[in-house]
């Protein structure tokens, strides 16, 4: 929203300090799931530095819980990899609503990118894309981009390396800690009855595969789910 | 090199070819309602199923045990709007207790 009649300057000089203080509090709060990944990883059999290229280089975090979820539970390489790919193509949809406000290209682009996750996108959204050529939209990618991967890498080193301490990860109830963080991670999206739909239906398919098939395939089966609840809602929308 | 830096590797090129695919490729290829409907589907689907399978699944067999019970408080603690790490280590300290009194494997 335009303050027409003040002072522009004074304008953006608050909020701009309310957008990095914004960045800021949400790198806070994903370090604490850092936390939990680098202590579920190490726990579950990966190296800390296996854990920590994953928070490097992959920086998106249903995606390394996915990838490191999978391997404990033995579902071998294929099908982890698969898996994680798949959760990580909703970052894709991200970049596509990015890239016109960013407008970056070369090195700035392939950063851009790998910045490009739910958080900083969430904060860039929440800011106007028109007024003053979208600079505050900017900033708030940037900003809380850059926050979170700087804390989350932190937090990941942190609880990878504490989580050598603890040694037998069932005394801890630590293989409860894992469904415990996909619930949570999957928490905020279970909006209304069609995602609850959705999401029962998936854990239903995966729970009657599981005696069937090779541990991290039927997890991987139930793309077909959400395949299915695509179609559907596209004919529903049709038909409206 | 072991298996595990392979799925290392292997994914994390996938994941970050998303994310750049999203900043590189013309509007029109991605901007599809089908192909938005099924992206915005996908997360939940996939993050639910692993979510069963890892609180019931050993192997190719079915149990409940005290996983069960973490989740179960997983859930009261998210209802009550408690943030992740919280979460996440109730689910892991009632599972322990199960376990400790002796009330599930």
């Amino acid at each position: 929203m335009s303050l027409t009649g003040s002072d522009p300057g004074i304008h953006w000089h608050v909020e701009r300090r309310g957008i990095l203080v914004n960045a800021l509090s949400v790198g806070l709060a994903t370090a604490a799931y850092g936390v939990s990944f680098g202590a579920i990883s190490v726990t579950g059999g990966l190296t800390v530095l296996q854990t920590q290229v994953l928070s490097v280089f992959m920086f998106t975090g249903g995606s390394q819980f996915a990838l490191v979820g999978v391997l404990i539970a033995g579902g071998g390489g294929a099908s982890a990899v698969a898996t994680s790919v798949l959760l990580g193509v909703r970052n894709a949809f991200y970049g596509l609503t990015m890239a016109p406000v960013l407008r970056v290209t070369g090195v700035r682009r392939m950063v851009a990118a790998q910045l490009t996750i739910d958080e900083s996108t969430a904060m860039a959204v929440s800011r106007s894309v028109e007024h003053d050529d979208g600079r505050a939209s900017r900033l708030a990618f940037w900003s809380t981009g850059l926050s979170v991967f700087v804390c989350w890498n932190l937090a990941t080193l942190a609880g990878a390396l504490g989580a050598g301490a603890l040694g037998d990860p069932r005394v801890w109830g630590l293989d409860a800690a894992i469904p415990a963080g996909f619930i949570a991670l999957v928490w905020p999206r279970l909006r209304d009855r069609r995602s609850w739909t959705i999401g029962l239906c998936a854990a239903a398919v995966a729970l009657a595969l599981t005696p069937f098939l090779r541990p991290g395939i039927p997890v991987l089966v139930t793309a077909v789910v959400a395949v299915v609840a695509g179609v559907l809602a596209v004919h529903q929308k049709a038909l409206a | 090199m072991s298996a595990e830096w392979y799925a290392v590797i292997l994914a994390t090129l996938g994941c970050y070819a998303a994310k750049l695919a999203g900043h590189s490729v013309p509007q029109r290829f991605l901007d599809k309602p089908l192909v938005h409907e099924i992206s915005d589907a996908l997360p939940i689907a996939l993050l639910m199923a692993l979510v069963a399978v890892q609180t019931f699944a050993v192997g190719q067999t079915l149990q409940v045990d005290a996983r069960f019970a973490g989740l179960a408080a997983a859930v009261v603690a998210l209802m009550l709007r408690a943030p992740f790490l919280v979460v996440v280590i109730v689910a892991a300290g009632v599972a322990a207790a199960f376990r400790a009194v002796g009330w599930a494997a």
